[in-house]
């Protein structure tokens, strides 16, 4: 606005000015209070009408979501009946999504044995089944693995995308990779809502309905073991696995984190992890840590057992070694 | 009394702000041109989902968060007027410091903008709120940026508000309801750009970002470019506008940027001494972003484009015949900014996460969506602050003043 510019704006300004001067009486500025506030209390009584009508129905519900740990039983009820219910909306498929709790005295481990390990993949395969991952768009495996040169242990050096016909290589060997569950792990702590936490078996777990989607977490993680979902998830309704629990492989939604459970739903029930059972070679090894008699223990004590990026203190419960 | 006079000045300064003559209204209406195609490009990302963006598993945050860090750097740049006019009384600067702290104000509020574009789930924002959501405080660094830059939002918008009303009114503004607050504000703006940094330079897994001198290089770099986008905002105010802005305040800011630009290039110095003297594996990132990484180099020329305007800025600040001529320092400004703007933005985001934690390269540049996106929230933020600036010069200039009924 230059000085010598006369302001069209000015109407607007004068109406303003005018209106301001005119002299307000006591009535009439009651009046106008009464106004405001009917004209403020209208809306907020459609407000109602609209919570009232949006009171059982899925948005609403989805909406004002409690935080899993804070779920009562019966909220819980109703959270898994509402997902069961989606699934069967946009998939025509029955799914069973259940809350299996950690087991007192059970922390899981996993140990792998790589001169097995011949880069099959078939872990990978395995898991995207199970896990009901999104298979095109955004593509999402919780199992990486990498064909690795001799001479080195560092994953950067790896190579992803090694085709799959030819395996093993003579000069290679291979690298699976997946979430460590670390003791000391880097993606809990940086969450800003708690959407992510370790649980007592020591699983890191998502809450996918409280999760708001800002990446810090897979910003963290060193493992590349964090997947997000860019769009709503692909999944041929025929390969849903119907077997599913609320913190491990229901379908996800979209704009969410998500990652390996250690199949929670399985593993919690006595089962091994789908990865696990896939294997080919049994270079996979899962198991109870705090069992000193279990197979995994052992391996533990009698192998020379090491850690992916142990600079980094994270304290992965994903252990490696050769025999 | 108070109350309804409160209102009406809120009420007046809402007109005053839309009717500032035809310049100004075409002004306003570039701006919501440039802010509709962000509008329908933000529709797409919120009902498709953030694959309408090119990041990616790998490269997790992109153009959004880049923006992001180098606003809160803009914002905490208002310390630079708020120090002088406050704490040391110099009264040129005391006459516009509302203007500065009004720039800190639409700074913040583009940062919240871009925080929101960029979240995966914009619909459960309301999860970090106190008692209905669940903050990781202290644990999650990004809980600690909810804080501070919310509480430099409000404390900015308390001191200008206050001393804007007092102004109109006429009154003397009472030094106990506001100076309080400006001594807070001024330790509070140090501590956004800290805590900013420490989102990154928290991260054991990302070497790059993994260095301490990252918080002071944020700040320098944000007391650099700072100066250099209040200079342009007075320079357009004074030409545009019946406020005058007194020349002491244009030489105070030259002298900050002829301290706070060679320190900046020094820190940016010793950083890529550490990188690529050391040459360990943690040098990858830098080899990326500098001169490519296995044939990947998209970020190459960008960087070297953001160095040679870094280099040419920093010879106009520190040479005394070039920084007197207000037109030559003028391009130094702009040269700075986008310079800083770069380097700090997509210069330092991106390199982060290339190479992957497990040797992955997936390179990236922001999709249409993205662009549209970040054009409109920067018209928005210029929207925001040409009419907080309009008010504010109505007011200070005795304009917009209460009238008595």
């Amino acid at each position: 606005m230059s000085t010598t510019e006369k302001p069209r704006g000015t109407k607007i300004e004068k109406m303003t000015e005018a209106a301001l001067a005119a002299p307000l009486k006591r009535r009439s500025f009651l009046k106008a209070l009464g106004i405001t506030a009917a004209a403020v209390s209208a809306p907020i009584g459609t407000a109602t009408a609209v919570t009232d009508k949006l009171k059982d129905s899925n948005f609403w519900e989805t909406y004002f979501q409690k935080h899993y740990k804070e779920m009562s039983a019966e909220d819980k009820a109703q959270v898994f009946a509402r997902i069961e219910r989606e699934t069967k909306t946009t998939y025509g498929v029955d799914v069973h999504v259940g809350d299996q709790q950690p087991i007192p005295g059970v922390k899981f481990a996993y140990a792998l044995n790589l001169s097995r390990c011949n880069g099959s993949r078939r872990c990978v395969e395995a898991c995207v089944i199970e896990n009901n991952q999104s298979r095109h768009e955004p593509q999402i495996q919780y199992i990486k693995v990498l064909e690795m040169p001799r001479g080195t242990l560092d994953p950067e050096r790896g190579d992803l995308y090694y085709e799959g016909e030819a395996v093993p290589k003579n000069d290679k060997f291979y690298l699976p990779v997946q979430c460590n569950h670390c003791d000391n792990p880097p993606c809990t702590k940086v969450c800003p809502v708690e959407a992510t936490w370790k649980e007592a078996d020591g699983i890191v777990v998502v809450d996918y309905d409280w999760c708001i989607g800002c990446r810090y977490c897979q910003a963290a993680c060193p493992y590349e073991a964090r997947h997000f979902n860019f769009a709503k998830p692909n999944i041929p309704a025929e390969e849903i696995n119907p077997v599913q629990g609320y913190l491990s492989n229901r379908i996800r939604p979209k704009g969410v984190m998500e990652k390996c459970t250690f199949c929670l739903h399985r593993t919690r029930n006595g089962q091994n992890p789908a990865c696990h059972d896939a294997c080919p070679t049994g270079a996979r090894k899962f198991g109870n840590i705090l069992d000193p008699e279990s197979e995994l223990s052992k391996i533990l004590k009698e192998k020379r057992v090491f850690v992916l990026k142990e600079e980094l203190n994270t304290l992965p419960q994903f252990f490696y070694y050769f025999d | 009394m108070g109350l309804k006079s409160y209102a009406i000045f809120w009420f007046r300064m809402i007109t005053y702000a839309f009717s500032g003559g035809r310049n100004f209204n075409l002004w306003v209406w570039f701006l919501l041109l440039l802010m509709a195609p962000g509008f329908w490009a933000y529709y797409h990302q919120f009902t498709e989902g953030l694959i309408v963006t090119n990041m990616s598993d790998q490269v997790s945050w992109g153009a959004y968060i880049a923006n992001f860090t180098f606003l809160v750097g803009v914002a905490a740049a208002a310390v630079l007027l708020v120090v002088p006019a406050y704490v040391y009384h110099h009264q040129p600067t005391k006459e516009i410091v509302l203007l500065g702290e009004l720039l800190a104000v639409s700074a913040i509020f583009m940062c919240l903008l871009f925080i929101m574009v960029d979240m995966g789930r914009p619909d459960r924002f309301f999860h970090v709120l106190p008692i209905v959501g669940h903050l990781n405080f202290p644990r999650s660094v990004l809980a600690w940026d909810v804080i501070v830059l919310n509480g430099y939002l409000f404390l900015n918008a308390h001191i200008s508000g206050y001393l804007l009303y007092m102004k109109y009114l006429g009154r003397t503004p009472n030094k106990m309801i506001y100076m309080p607050v400006v001594f807070i504000s001024i330790l509070w703006a140090i501590s956004i750009h800290t805590v900013t940094a420490f989102l990154y330079s928290g991260l054991g897994g990302r070497p790059f970002w993994n260095t301490a001198i990252l918080a002071p290089r944020f700040l320098i770099s944000a007391f650099a470019g700072g100066p250099a986008i209040l200079t342009i905002a007075f320079r357009t105010i004074q030409k545009f506008s019946k406020m005058n802005v007194d020349e002491k305040v244009f030489d105070l800011l030259k002298q900050i940027v002829a301290v706070t630009m060679p320190i900046n290039m020094f820190l940016l110095g010793c950083e890529l001494f550490k990188e690529f003297y050391t040459d360990s594996t943690h040098v990858a990132s830098a080899k990326y972003l500098y001169f490519g990484l296995h044939g990947a180099h998209m970020l190459q020329p960008y960087i070297w484009g953001a160095i040679t305007m870094d280099t040419i800025a920093l010879i106009i600040f520190v040479t005394p015949y070039l920084r007197r001529n207000n037109r030559v320092f003028l391009i130094g400004c702009v040269l700075a900014i986008v310079g800083i703007w770069v380097e700090k933005g997509m210069g330092l985001i991106i390199p982060g996460f290339i190479p992957s934690p497990l040797g992955d390269i997936v390179e990236y540049i922001p999709s249409l969506h993205e662009t549209l996106i970040c054009i409109g929230i920067w018209a928005w933020g210029g929207l925001i602050y040409s009419l907080l600036a309009r008010v504010a010069i109505g007011v200070l200039t005795g304009d917009l003043k209460e009238k008595t009924i």
